[in-house]
């Protein structure tokens, strides 16, 4: 789970970390009451689930309260790589005299957590890693050992921040890592880390990804799930707990494992085809199911096709065949299926769906023979409708 | 011969008493592995069909003599059940439960290390392990596999372990271990764990491997290959044609900052020598031309 700006500078603050004042807006006219009590002058930031803010012009400086107007004008309603920008965050301006940059992600190789911090920040640390990489200094923190304050101030110091930044980033780096691991963040970022002409450090922007699977101990990050940008279709994915990824082409796919359901959208491109989707249908494939994942993909308008593989372990065919079937009455599904069953007494389902075969159900011996005919589907269908 | 479990292994099921733990509990007796024991403090010197529940794996361990445990339990307990396992002297622990926070994770597989350095973690979030013929520990269908090897299978997905034994079965081509590691972060057993045992073990001669996109993970195991393997490999890598910064399903399974992508991995495998599929029926049909080289030279 990604979090706004906004919302990461919040769940930093209630582990002690300096923020900037501010208020969310979603208009204009929000945006020129939040600067009008934050007093100018103010930032108006976008707030977007991507990178590249600045540079697609979604942060600008307000000096005035003419500027916060025109400025969140020509924000809310912008694009960024796909993002539209639907909200800003209005903030407090800073005096900046340095940046730096600090971090906490997981180093799934070392299986440790690795901090990074470096005097090179507000550009990109994917920049600094490849230009300059000495300038970051990168800390393997083990979990059961934690970061202590005597291990923060060695690493302050192997990143060479100056004397007047050391005191108040050691506490904020410990601070980080307490948000880190209480919060159970895949990533917290803080880039720029700030450090004022008046001689504060200062947390000027937050990156923060949130572990989805630890919901059950923070009850408070449904409103994050909220939050999240999602297509129409993966919200309705969404809704029925399907795990689905939207794409852009038109052989809509439904399979049972992340790894097949993986290994099919992977096959459709290899016989040249494009899949509108990853679905994974999970262990069983009961008609409710089904029924759940076919209508996902039917209020796809670029779907074509369908390619349904299923793979029976526990689950036997018998039951993957007339879940499908069950499935289908349920719902009036438009696009030509495919449908490969294979693994546990598949003879036995794919005779249970013979009878129903038709132009609009058909049925393929192997992945690559199945992944064949929906692409041939979906091309079909393409040139009708042209 | 077989890695980590035989028919000798003794199996105490944590969450025995429980919907999932039940069901594949008796799954995996039925199949013939020795399910000694369960586990709940609640419900400790009752049954479930005829296998005695205990109050802690300790006391299943004193009293059935259990070598491994097996874990049920939901998303929360897991940490604990792992702990709890370790502490009460089995040496093998699979955790099934998916859905397991990284933290957790992370914290589990260094505490094990520093305190429990003798004992194996599969998973979370895996499938399980299946010596075919000897024993099946999970949720793996056991009656796909094909026993008396002489492939070893390790991979990071459920269902297409399953789809690999099944091909490898449909070519007569049986299996000595089928090892889920499952997709998680934070694996309890790598593919350099099992790619060690497999070439440590006199049955198996090549191994299988199923991985996907997502860390560097199969980057290491393919180092690991160039310098430690002799026994032949074929591999298959999913998530080709996956977008960056989308999760496929598993929490592992993610490209970001242009790593962990298929091209990457396969790319490294092939470099270290291992037969790339591109698909998994092409990964297969590798294994059984590997498999029938093996043959030839033998007669």
């Amino acid at each position: 789970m990604d979090l706004f700006e906004y919302q990461g500078k919040q769940f930093f603050a209630r582990y002690g970390m300096p923020i900037s004042d501010g208020e969310i807006a979603f208009t204009v006219d929000e945006a020129v009451a939040a600067a009008e009590r934050l007093g100018t002058p103010v930032m108006v930031k976008a707030q977007v689930h991507t990178g590249g803010r600045g540079k697609a012009g979604g942060v600008k400086f307000a000096a005035t309260i003419d500027d916060v107007r025109s400025h969140a004008t020509s924000i809310l309603g912008l694009d960024i790589s796909g993002h539209l920008v639907g909200r800003v965050w209005i903030e407090k301006a800073s005096d900046i005299a340095e940046e730096y940059y600090a971090s906490f992600t997981l180093d799934r190789s070392a299986k440790k957590h690795l901090g990074m911090l470096s005097v090179e920040g507000g550009v990109e640390i994917e920049t600094v890693a490849a230009d300059n990489p000495d300038a970051i200094a990168k800390i393997w923190i083990d979990p059961v050992d934690g970061l202590d304050e005597a291990m923060a101030r060695d690493w302050v110091g192997a990143a060479g921040l100056p004397e007047a930044a050391v005191e108040g980033t050691v506490t904020i780096l410990q601070q980080l890592y307490r948000a880190y691991v209480e919060g159970d963040a895949d990533l917290v970022e803080i880039n720029p880390l700030i450090l004022t002409s008046g001689g504060r450090v200062h947390v000027l922007d937050a990156k923060v990804t949130l572990d989805a699977n630890s919901i059950f101990r923070h009850a408070e990050y449904a409103v994050y799930d909220e939050t999240q940008t999602r297509d129409e279709r993966e919200t309705a994915a969404h809704a029925r707990g399907l795990q689905y990824v939207g794409l852009e082409g038109s052989v809509g796919v439904i399979a049972n494992g992340a790894g097949l359901a993986m290994s099919t959208v992977d096959v459709v491109n290899q016989v040249g085809g494009n899949s509108a989707n990853f679905l994974d249908i999970g262990g069983g494939a009961n008609a409710e199911v089904m029924a759940g994942a076919l209508e996902v993909i039917n209020n796809d308008p670029a779907v074509r096709s369908i390619f349904i593989n299923i793979f029976g372990g526990i689950t036997r065919g018998e039951e993957v065949a007339k879940g499908i079937l069950g499935a289908l009455e349920r719902v009036d599904i438009d696009a030509p299926i495919v449908i490969r069953l294979d693994g546990t007494n598949a003879d036995e389902g794919r005779a249970i769906l013979k009878p129903h075969l038709s132009e609009n159900l058909q049925m393929a011996p192997t992945m690559l023979e199945a992944a064949r005919r929906s692409v041939e589907l979906a091309d079909s269908v393409e040139e009708k409708v042209l | 011969m077989s890695i980590f479990i035989d028919a000798e292994t003794k199996v105490v099921y944590q969450g025995l008493t429980g919907s999932q733990g039940r069901y594949y509990g008796l799954l995996n007796r039925d199949y013939g592995t020795q399910v000694v024991a369960g586990t709940n403090p609640r419900k400790a010197g009752t049954d479930v069909d005829g296998i005695p529940v205990y109050a802690s794996v300790a006391e299943a361990v004193a009293e059935s003599g259990a070598t491994a445990s097996c874990i049920f339990i939901p998303a929360p307990g897991v940490r604990d059940a792992v702990l709890e396992a370790a502490e009460g002297g089995v040496q093998f622990i699979v955790a099934i439960t998916e859905g397991v926070p990284a933290h957790d994770e992370a914290d589990l597989f260094n505490r094990l290390k520093r305190d429990h350095p003798g004992v194996q973690l599969l998973g979370p979030n895996c499938p399980g392990i299946i010596s075919p013929g000897q024993a099946n520990i999970g949720i793996t269908a056991g009656h796909i596999a094909l026993p008396g090897g002489p492939v070893g299978i390790v991979s990071r997905s459920g269902t297409l372990t399953y789809q690999a034994l099944y091909e490898l079965r449909e070519k007569g081509i049986g299996c000595t271990t089928c090892v889920g590691i499952g997709g998680d972060p934070v694996p309890g057993t790598s593919f350099i764990d099992c790619l060690r045992a497999f070439e440590a073990d006199p049955e198996t001669e090549a191994v299988m491997m199923i991985g996907e996109i997502g860390g560097s993970a199969e980057e290491e195991a393919a180092e690991f290959i160039a310098e430690h393997m002799t026994k032949p490999i074929s591999a298959y890598v999913a998530g080709v044609t996956a977008p960056p910064g989308k999760k496929m399903g598993h929490a592992g399974a993610i490209v970001s900052g242009g790593r962990g992508t298929a091209a990457a991995k396969m790319d490294a495998l092939r470099d270290a020598g291992v037969r790339v599929g591109l698909n998994p029926t092409e990964a297969g049909e590798h294994m059984a031309d590997i498999v029938s080289e093996l043959t030839t030279k033998r007669s």
